[in-house]
């Protein structure tokens, strides 16, 4: 099985606050790697780790993360955040900007100007993105005056324009109803196909039906990780049976 | 008991409430009834659109000096308006939160500093750098543009930076994530988010920079005439009643007090406009 992401001895810091303690996790290419934990425990922090956001809101990280062998820690954030996309928990489409633009601005981030090129990129990360059908006849309006649930598939569409080979998830249905979060849910299942993708989430329901492997994060620590199956039928830790019986979190 | 003190508190901050809305009244009032009467009498056109200002001769006409108090606000603009706004992005985009939590309101006190000090400055560096390298008088157009054009900085500076933050992270985030620089974010993302909140500073700015009387009157060098150039030397709309009131009579001092109408009714617009535009992007919170 190849790996894709080695997370190795990662530690996280907001100021002198340590909330990540000596992370290392392996990501398989193609597959669902799925966060859990209560809150507090860093899982947020961790996937924002991957793609260097925690750095933009002033925290600080130790340790590498390899993607294909090269160490993220130590290229352009930039260069990397195109390699390493990432979907938040809030809807966050750019409300000035059309449906078709919201899709569109990554590529034009690029340096991709001809419309020719775009067009069709747009309508496949849309169709990908299970998006398409809902909204081809108004790409011109606004993207922020589309259902919450369209939204995120829309940032999902914006996400995969840039064609990214990591897809990081922050809670991407936590804010999103039942209907909404089973589309979201089938959508991450046809992905994995061609993306590797780790999601945070505190529904264990959703990481137990969408992941391959689970990761249970607790106060800062990584306390188990292990194939999702197993994970959720018997764990080797105690502590992390006691939070998938719900005992604790 | 306890009922009573407090409609008598009630009373008397809606009293101290009413002072101050009629304080302004007042003065509108005041201004309007002086100077509506001269301009009836000597023709709105007359007094708008003739450019000879020759009190001593019955001719009272601000053209000129209307034309003055445009260009030297639009010099003001040019100058304050791209450095205010370049500064407020620089602040709250580039810089870490706890050096811009120091800079603004170092900034901001800018605004506390006195006109005349502004003027000073101006008249005695400024005017004969703008003399020795360019000609001229020194006292001109230009020199109490940029003089303006500093002065309304932190107007500028201080309420673009409060609508840039109004702008929620979470969209910057998600151009960030998309692989942008941060000068992508602004130009794609958070210049047009914020963009009325801006607008309005630039207008305050702008009705601050018209309404300035005592640096202008220092540095502008104050003859009256329409401005060929930037070096030459202009009277605005506010330096003219300024120095003239003091040993105006008669129609004379009507005169001033109907320049002040113009000038009232220039602010209240801006004034309006900037409300309104604020008030858009309170809504679309």
């Amino acid at each position: 099985m190849e790996i894709k992401l080695s997370v190795k001895n990662l530690d996280a810091y907001y100021g002198k606050n340590k909330v990540l303690k000596n992370i290392s996790i392996d990501v398989p290419k193609n597959k669902v790697v799925a966060i859990i934990g209560p809150s507090g425990c860093g899982k947020s922090t961790f996937i924002r780790c991957l793609n260097r956001m925690h750095e933009v809101v002033g925290g600080t990280i130790n340790g590498s993360i390899l993607l294909d062998n090269e160490d993220l820690t130590k290229t352009d954030p930039v260069l990397l955040r195109k390699r390493v996309g990432m979907v938040f928990q809030k809807p966050n489409p750019f409300p000035s900007m059309s449906i078709f633009n919201n899709v569109a601005a990554g590529l034009r981030l690029n340096g991709v100007r001809n419309k020719k090129q775009i067009t069709p990129i747009v309508e496949k990360c849309l169709k990908q993105a299970a998006l398409w059908e809902e909204v081809k006849n108004n790409l011109n309006d606004s993207g922020a005056n589309i259902s919450g649930g369209q939204q995120q598939r829309l940032c999902i569409a914006r996400t995969l324009a840039v064609s990214p080979e990591i897809i990081l998830m922050d809670e991407p249905a936590s804010a999103l109803d039942p209907i909404s979060t089973t589309k979201i849910e089938d959508l991450i299942f046809e992905l994995k196909k061609d993306y590797t993708i780790v999601i945070v989430t505190h529904n264990m329901q959703q990481a137990a039906r969408v992941s391959d492997y689970t990761a249970f994060f607790y106060v800062g620590e990584l306390i188990e990780y292990s194939d999702t199956k197993k994970m959720f039928t018997s764990p080797d830790k105690q502590q992390t049976e006691d939070y998938i019986r719900g005992k604790f979190g | 008991m306890k009922l009573i003190s407090e409609k008598g508190v009630q009373r008397i901050l809606m009293l101290t409430a009413f002072s101050a809305i009629s304080a302004l009244l007042l003065i509108a009032l005041f201004i309007l009834s002086e100077g509506l009467p001269f301009i009836f009498k000597y023709g709105l056109k007359d007094f708008l659109f003739s450019s000879e200002w020759q009190p001593n001769l019955g001719k009272f006409g601000i053209f000129a000096m209307i034309v003055a108090s445009l260009w030297v606000t639009f010099g003001a603009m040019i100058v304050g308006a791209p450095l205010g706004v370049a500064c407020a992005f620089f602040l709250s985009e580039y810089v870490p939160r706890y050096i811009m939590r120091i800079i603004k309101p170092t900034i901001e006190l800018l605004a506390a500093i006195p006109s005349v000090v502004y003027g000073f400055i101006g008249v005695m560096v400024l005017a004969p750098i703008i003399r020795d390298n360019f000609g001229g008088p020194g006292l001109s157009l230009l020199s109490a543009s940029i003089i303006l054009g500093i002065m309304i900085l932190p107007t500028i500076i201080s309420i673009s930076i409060d609508s840039i933050l109004a702008v929620p992270q979470s969209y910057r985030e998600g151009s960030l994530a998309l692989g942008a620089t941060i000068w992508q974010t602004i130009t794609m993302v958070t210049i047009k988010a914020s963009k009325s909140g801006i607008i309005a500073s630039i207008i305050l700015g702008l009705g601050r920079a018209i309404g300035e009387t005592m640096a202008v009157i220092m540095v502008a060098g104050n003859s009256v005439n329409i401005p060929h150039s930037a070096l030459d030397s202009v009277r605005t709309l506010t330096a003219n009643i300024a120095l003239e009131m003091s040993y105006a009579t008669g129609l004379h001092r009507q005169a001033l007090f109907a320049t002040g109408v113009v000038l009232f009714v220039v602010i209240i617009i801006l004034n309006s406009i900037a409300s309104v535009a604020i008030r858009k992007r309170m809504v679309k919170k």
